[in-house]
């Protein structure tokens, strides 16, 4: 088995492109591999922002020879009168060899010429030679470039130099004029370039020229780093795990050092202190003992230390003018109020061809005061939190921080004096962002965030902007996903909002996309079986389907029940009887009791009198489980009736009736769930 | 206390300049229109087409009047300085050549932290295109570097870097102040005395008092300009002595009118994309001619004669 490493030396990659492109990278060597039928150690991928790196301790050197029995003409259409014929000939040659040594081989057809050709196994590194320009090229990265012409190589940045051993031994190939051979570069200012490198020496090598390649040595140099620099000073390290991988790939060799900023920039809101520092100066922040916000900061440097502290005081300074110009731009938006700002409102366009975001205001307050008709909020506060929501889109600390969007409009509301109901409202008007971030967390924020979302979601449909297969441009399904998890997750009061006459009955196509959504946040983030949530949202009607806390709580009732003797038969039969009605094409009828002939199908419309009365009462008191098991309690009339009774009774007035029968059974009894959704075994 | 031995703003520059020459530049002298960025000077938008190697490097004071604010920020300015280099083709060191005008112009990288975030660069308006970085040191963003893919609306023979250095910010940096007005430009002269009243009068023009109607009318007849010379080419005998650049000038007037009526809030957001298309238009049409007049690439339609 011979060792192999392949590295890819390149000027700075993005950092989130790398770990995609290193789990890219390995599954096509393997397969190239396997391909080729050469057995291996497991691989090892590496990678810094300059470099992909590719190891392996071993890949058997050569493919195993192979022979392979090669059948030509038929030996009476080879040979004629003892002779060879141009046939017989024309097989020697297409098998590069004489007629001496072609051999005969009988074959159920008859006697046939034949030629055993042995294929000798090529060696490893003619095949990567071949082999890896296409790989390297072929890694998939979302943004490429063409860096020495136009038609050549693309990537996804120049590549500048190239090793790839195979033991002692170079494997040769080239890329855009760049040879591979077995020297590296170190950092680029730690390092040396043009260093020669072995399998043993190569990693030792990058350290001892500034680069780290382990992406997990430098994550925990990040860490530790700058644990220990925060507790130097009695503070602690805000986790940031999306930071930390984007550092972890920006470096080579990474190095915490600590900064401090002026106290006095602590009076801005701690959402714009942490923003600058994590998005836009990629620092960490710091929190005292206390929790509150440390006016200090850790930045990672590439470089192994900052010997005169001009690291420090350079990062210091761009802090000081980034908060100067959040302060500048928090001062210069307070000489218009939220409420001053809804008229210019009209010259922020929400979409195209849905007009401005005036317009989208005045819609998102109206709705919101419909939809929440039935829960006693105060009309006016709905409206002005409704009309004030947007206004911070024309401020200049969200032009110049639109992550913050929302966030700047509920502190400017606070700051402004509008009631705390509004500014929270506001505030928390765009969460959740996805399904693990939270819903507002009061009812006047859950509507306001309804009423904005289902707005976006009618007036998009109306227009046509549908989601197709991946095209989402106005990511319309998170913004449903988004109304899912507020009405399943937020006040209980929402089961009762009247978003479904506004949304739902709208029309087909929002009303099928909105049912997916439910399915969906059903199937994957409460985790229920797919038959379960197929019963219950059958039978849910327009209005009901809003009420996704209710639809929960059946779900699990039906969870329950499905653990009891009775359930699996009845829901079997549940099945037999729509099958019946379907084929029969009834459409249901009155049950007329001295038309019940037969002992089974009295007892069972005595059950099932009894159970409905039951069934209304517990269902009207919340009491799913109960309902569900008194259901499942009708099997042995169930069964007793499918024994004994005949539906297609020659006598129609008594096929009618039981055909009304079985209807009303199924049409009463279905309401929580519809058990012939269930699979049964 | 300075991070490094002071440098003014002009002694920046000179040594910027001299490191390019020294590099194979040609020294060129700003554009003498108004231009949103050096990119779009003939220099570089024109001189990246085609398959020359062209290696320019200049000074372009860059007006952006939408980022005027009435020379009271002491980091955001109406017209800034971007120092533009142009190395067409991409040399294989040019990384290592940038880092080593970081040194030419006193900074010690031994002593610093220098970072290349990524930072992709297009231009509607001019149908092009890169990819890039932008280069951090100490955590502040003193230069763009961009690989052009596509300029013009053409795909570029050979690859040139573009490094766009931010003059200001880098000296302020350098010499340790907090605002661009308090940059040194020569001992005994600051930025605000040079800079400061064309700042604030240009931000009062943009924003409160140019007029709409007259800018509109201006743009009308550049862009009418423009469009009738990139429709006489293809009926015009001797291609080499058409004037193509003079056309390219009409594209550039235009651009800037579309920036100040744009700053002077004139332009509604339906009519934005309408706008930038039609500067588009002429914008790689001009390129078109550019590309037949000194490559002899592309088929011209002869346009037709109306009586």
């Amino acid at each position: 088995m011979l060792p192999f490493l392949l590295e890819i030396g390149t000027e700075e990659i993005p950092d989130w492109m790398i770990p995609g492109a290193l789990e890219h990278l390995e599954s096509r060597f393997r397969e190239l591999l396997e391909k080729n039928r050469l057995a291996h150690e497991p691989l090892q991928l590496d990678a810094t922002p300059r470099r992909l790196v590719l190891r392996c301790p071993g890949i058997q050197p050569a493919q195993e020879s192979a022979e392979a029995l090669v059948t030509g003409p038929p030996v009476t259409a080879a040979y004629k009168n003892g002779e060879p014929t141009p046939a017989a000939h024309a097989f020697a040659k297409k098998m590069g060899t004489d007629l001496a040594s072609l051999r005969r081989e009988q074959t159920p057809k008859g006697e046939y010429l034949a030629y055993l050709q042995r294929t000798e196994g090529r060696a490893t590194g003619e095949i990567l030679a071949e082999a890896l320009p296409e790989l390297v090229l072929g890694t998939y990265f979302p943004k490429a470039m063409m860096w020495a012409g136009k038609g050549t190589s693309r990537f996804i940045r120049p590549i500048r130099w190239l090793v790839a051993l195979l033991g002692d031994a170079v494997v040769p190939f080239a890329i855009e004029g760049v040879a591979s051979g077995n020297t590296t570069e170190g950092h680029r200012r730690l390092g040396k370039p043009g260093l020669v490198v072995t399998h043993a020496s190569y990693e030792q090598t990058l350290r001892d020229n500034g680069v780290l390649l382990s992406a997990a040595e430098r994550r925990a140099r990040i860490t530790e780093g700058a644990a220990a620099l925060a507790a130097a000073h009695g503070l602690s390290v805000a986790t940031d795990e999306r930071l930390l991988e984007t550092l972890v790939y920006i470096t080579e060799c990474p190095t915490p050092i600590l900064g401090a900023f002026a106290e006095e920039y602590l009076t801005l809101p701690e959402e714009v202190l942490v923003t600058v520092m994590r998005y836009h100066q990629k620092y960490f922040a710091l929190h005292r003992a206390d929790g509150s916000l440390a006016p200090n900061f850790i930045a990672v440097m590439n470089t192994s230390a900052d010997p005169d502290g001009l690291v420090r005081s350079g990062n210091e300074r761009v802090l000081r003018a980034r908060f100067n110009d959040a302060r500048f731009f928090w001062d210069v938006d307070q000489k218009r109020t939220l409420a001053d700002r809804v008229d210019s409102l009209a010259a922020v366009t929400f979409q195209a061809k849905l007009g401005n975001y005036l317009e989208k205001a005045q819609r998102v307050a109206k709705r919101a005061k419909f939809i929440a008709q039935p829960l006693g909020l105060d009309p006016g506060l709905i409206e002005r939190a409704a009309l004030l929501s947007k206004c911070d889109l024309t401020t200049e600390l969200v032009k110049e921080f639109t992550e913050l969007q929302g966030v700047v409009g509920g502190l400017y509301a606070e700051y402004q004096g509008e009631s705390i109901e509004v500014s929270q409202a506001i505030y928390y008007q765009y969460r959740p962002v996805s399904m693990e971030d939270e819903i507002p967390p009061t009812l006047l924020g859950q509507v306001i965030s309804l009423a904005d979302r289902s707005d976006t979601l009618a007036k998009c449909f109306e227009i046509g902007l549908i989601p197709k297969g991946s095209s989402d441009p106005f990511a319309l399904r998170r913004s449903a996903q988004g109304v899912v998890k507020i009405l399943a997750e937020g006040d209980a009061a929402l089961g009762g909002i009247r978003l479904g006459d506004m949304c739902f009955g709208w029309g087909s196509p929002l009303f099928d996309f909105f049912r997916e959504r439910i399915r969906h946040y059903l199937r994957e983030h409460r985790v229920f079986a797919y038959d379960e949530v197929s019963a219950v949202l059958n039978q849910a009607g327009n209005a009901e389907l809003v009420n996704i806390q209710e639809l929960i709580q059946r779900l699990s009732a039906l969870q329950d029940v499905r653990k009891s003797d009775d359930f699996e038969p009845i829901a079997a039969s549940f099945k037999r009887i729509k099958n019946i009605l379907r084929q029969a094409e009834f459409a249901g009828g009155v049950v007329s009791e001295p038309l019940l002939v037969e002992e089974a199908e009295r007892a069972l419309y005595g059950a099932f009198t009894k159970v409905r009365a039951d069934v209304h009462l517990q269902r009207a008191a919340g009491d799913y489980s109960g309902a569900l098991e008194a259901i499942a309690s009708l099997r042995p009339a169930v069964d007793g009736f499918f024994d004994q009774v005949l539906v297609n009774a020659s006598d129609e007035q008594v096929r009618r009736n039981r055909l009304s029968l079985l209807h009303e059974l199924m049409t009463e009894l279905s309401a929580i769930a519809d058990f012939s959704e269930i699979v049964t075994k | 206390m300075p991070p490094t031995p002071t440098i003014s703003y002009q002694d920046l520059i000179f040594r910027l300049k001299r490191f390019w020459a020294e590099n194979g530049c040609i020294i060129q002298e700003p554009y003498d229109l108004e231009v949103g960025a050096g990119t779009m000077c003939p220099e570089t938008f024109l001189r990246v087409l085609g398959p020359q190697p062209y290696n320019v490097a200049y000074v372009q004071p860059s007006r952006r009047p939408a980022d005027g604010r009435y020379g009271d920020n002491p980091n955001r300015l109406y017209k800034h300085m971007q120092f533009q280099v142009i190395l067409k083709p991409t040399p294989a060191n040019i990384i290592e050549l940038y880092l080593q005008s970081l040194e030419a112009i006193g900074i010690d990288l031994s002593k610093h932290d220098i970072k290349f975030e990524e930072d992709n660069w297009e231009s509607p308006t001019l149908g092009a295109w890169g990819i890039g970085w932008q280069v951090m040191l100490d955590g502040l963003e003193i230069t763009q570097f961009t690989y052009f893919q596509q300029c013009g609306g053409f795909d570029l023979d050979l690859i040139p870097a573009e490094l766009t250095y931010g003059l200001e910010r880098l000296t302020a940096f350098l010499q340790g102040v907090e605002s661009v007005y308090d940059i040194e430009w020569t001992p005994g002269f600051s930025y605000h005395t040079v800079r400061h009243a064309d700042e604030l009068q240009s931000s009062v023009f943009n924003f409160e008092m140019a007029d709409i109607d007259s800018l509109w009318k201006l743009f009308e007849i550049h862009e009418g300009e423009a469009q009738r010379l990139i429709d006489a080419y293809p009926g015009y005998a001797e291609k080499g002595r058409f004037p193509v650049l003079p056309a390219y000038e009409q594209v550039l007037k235009c651009s800037n009118l579309f920036n100040l009526l744009d700053a002077r809030g004139a332009i509604s957001v339906t009519e934005r994309v309408g706008v930038i298309g039609r500067v588009r238009k002429i914008a790689v049409g001009v390129a078109k001619l550019w590309m037949h007049q000194q490559h002899g690439v592309g088929e011209l339609a002869v346009a037709e004669v109306v009586a």
